[in-house]
């Protein structure tokens, strides 16, 4: 194994002193429990919105703490989700009295945790919704699995939420957006090489030089398939056409239900895309793949939208939800509406993501 | 002979170090079918949990566990923190105020953790997870009880049938945690989260055994 670290053991924990005094502009990082929240918090009758994951997904969350986006982020050790502690003191700080979102990737640590923080926190008085972000058409059959798994979604509707908070919304309309923006997202990755999480010391699975990993979520864990290494328009169009027609899915989430005071079951449906759809283009690295290599998956990817009648309006292309070091990319495409797009659009100032200000 | 408060300690002190052996091994079957962090998730939890015990190593059975819950709640992170978190603190819930246990009172406590378990992650027996080896223990203890074993034979009992539900989940399908990504690929691989409760389960047996010999 060779990282730019001291001790892997300290890597998390160096990690947030190093964006504490980095950023100190945008954000302040609070210890034991460990989490990184906007330096102007608590905004007053803002609707705050967190999430958190484990680390290693760089800049995803704590890159998008700080204006128009995240009010809080609560790192885990890397791959692994955080605890109910983090979520709570998070939520206390940063609570503007307008009420926290959490915003889930559905992995069940990520979902069980910030469902202990949920229920602690409401009996500590605040009001808490969870929304959970489940967008990898990689895995294809709810039944017989955890469910979709939470990837490049999360970047945007954290984004779009953030923007929303900022407005005003209240926390009902900041929910049922966040929603809007899983159900109306998609995406699917791939590896070309695995990579190594610093506690383990190993890579997290072994591929050859001829051979590449597909379906993969963002924790170095094997994908659904692996297959021999094919050109970067084969790849695109691979992943690409998962998305583009995949058909309607659905699934129930558990949420919170404020009037019955429970958890309930919620069925949701992703409806597929359709030609005519305006969507948000995102070619995301998974950390190891540089900037020269995302053009050319663009490039194919315009080009499949175009033949398909998807007509991109927005676009993210860059290194935005990764797996540490790990070679390969991901795509999401979101369908857009004018509400949506119109906070994509507004200003937003955090360490990973900066526009308009 | 009753179970004490001191014989729950030394049962924790050697989960701790039981788990602390086995971190490569659990952390190496997590690879295969999850993201390689079950060993060193679980060592991390049990290490913050022994740091918590001195304050509360003169209390009742429930506080004891609770306060371990607590420690692998806020520590362990990943499933295995809030699933193995809710086993200990309803185990102690069960307890609570007692510093003697007899053999049911035992039975309640793993059988309070079961159901924490089931409620927090609401996975089927055959679903590839911790269940399907707490289950089979579970059962296996209450049956040992009921006929007549003494509270280490049924420990042993549970223990080895923990460990046939550990080897069990083997040729099973994944349906629940992150191995359940991995669809036909899960299949072949013992469980993490099995093994490592397996592991719990044999620790508390051969305490067990030891106090009586
Ligand atoms: N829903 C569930 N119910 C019971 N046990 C589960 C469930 N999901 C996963 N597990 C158990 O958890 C073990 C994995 O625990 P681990 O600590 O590695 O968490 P993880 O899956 O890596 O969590 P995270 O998703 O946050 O990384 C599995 O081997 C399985 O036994
Ligand atoms: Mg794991």
């Amino acid at each position: 194994m060779k990282k730019l670290i001291n001790r892997p053991e300290d890597v998390v924990k160096e990690e947030l002193e190093g964006i504490a005094l980095a950023f100190p502009d945008m954000v302040k990082v609070h210890f034991a429990p460990d989490f990184i929240y906007r330096a102007d918090a608590p905004v007053r009758g803002k609707v705050a919105v967190i999430s958190g994951g484990g680390s290693g997904h760089e800049p995803m969350h704590g890159g998008f703490v700080g204006m128009g986006m995240l009010d809080a982020a609560c790192p885990g050790q890397v791959f692994t989700s955080p605890t109910p502690d983090q979520m709570l003191e998070a939520a206390k700080m940063v609570d503007g009295g307008a009420g926290v979102l959490y915003i889930v990737k559905n992995y069940t640590g990520d979902v069980m945790n910030f469902e202990m923080a949920a229920d602690m926190a409401r009996a500590e008085g605040l009001r808490v919704l969870n929304i959970l972000i489940d967008d990898d058409v990689a895995v294809k059959d709810s039944l017989y699995t955890a469910g979709r798994r939470g990837v490049g979604t999360t970047v945007l509707a954290e984004k779009i939420c953030g923007a929303a908070a900022e407005r005003g919304y209240d926390l009902r309309r900041v929910a049922d957006l966040c929603r809007r923006v899983n159900i109306n997202g998609r995406s699917m990755g791939m590896a070309l090489t695995p990579c190594t999480v610093p506690m383990a010391g190993k890579p997290t699975f072994e591929l050859g030089e001829d051979e590449m990993e597909v379906g993969i979520g963002i924790h170095g864990e094997p994908g659904r398939e692996r297959m021999e290494l094919k050109t970067a328009d084969e790849i695109t169009e691979m992943l690409a056409l998962s998305i583009i027609e995949d058909p309607e899915y659905r699934r129930t989430v558990r949420e919170f239900d404020e009037e019955k005071g429970e958890w309930v079951d919620v069925e949701l449906v992703d409806p597929p895309f359709r030609p005519g759809d305006r969507v948000l283009a995102f070619v995301n690295s998974m950390g190891g793949t540089p900037d020269i290599e995302l053009p050319i998956i663009y490039r194919k990817l315009h080009e499949i939208c175009e033949k398909k009648g998807l007509v991109i309006v927005r676009r993210l292309i860059g290194r935005y939800i990764t797996s540490l070091e790990m070679q390969g990319c991901s795509i999401t495409l979101l369908r857009m509406d004018d509400e949506m797009i119109d906070l994509w659009d507004a200003p937003v100032k955090t360490p990973g993501l900066r526009w308009g200000v | 002979m009753p179970v004490t408060t001191q014989d729950l300690l030394t049962c924790l002190h050697r989960m701790a170090e039981v788990i602390e052996a086995n971190r490569e091994y659990l952390t190496a079957l997590d690879a295969a079918i999850g993201d390689a962090d079950h060993g060193i998730n679980m060592d991390r939890g049990f290490k913050a949990a022994l740091e918590r015990l001195p304050p509360v190593e003169d209390k009742d059975a429930g506080t004891i566990l609770k306060t371990v819950g607590v420690a692998l709640v806020s520590t362990v992170g990943g499933a295995g923190g809030p699933l193995y978190g809710t086993a200990f603190m309803r185990a102690g819930t069960v307890l609570e105020g007692k510093y003697e246990l007899d053999p049911q009172d035992v039975l309640a406590a793993l059988d309070a953790a079961l159901q924490g378990v089931v409620m927090r992650g609401r996975a089927n027996l055959g679903d590839k997870t911790m269940v399907d080896a707490l289950t089979p223990a579970v059962q296996a203890l209450r049956e040992a009880l009921q006929n007549g074993a003494d509270i280490a034979d049924a420990l042993e009992r549970a223990a080895s049938a923990a460990e046939q539900g550990m080897k069990d989940t083997i040729p099973m399908l994944a349906k629940k945690g992150r191995a359940s990504y991995l669809g036909e690929r899960s299949i072949g691989h013992q469980d993490p989260g099995a093994t490592s409760t397996y592991l719990l389960l044999r620790v508390m047996a051969n305490v067990a055994q030891e106090k009586r010999n």
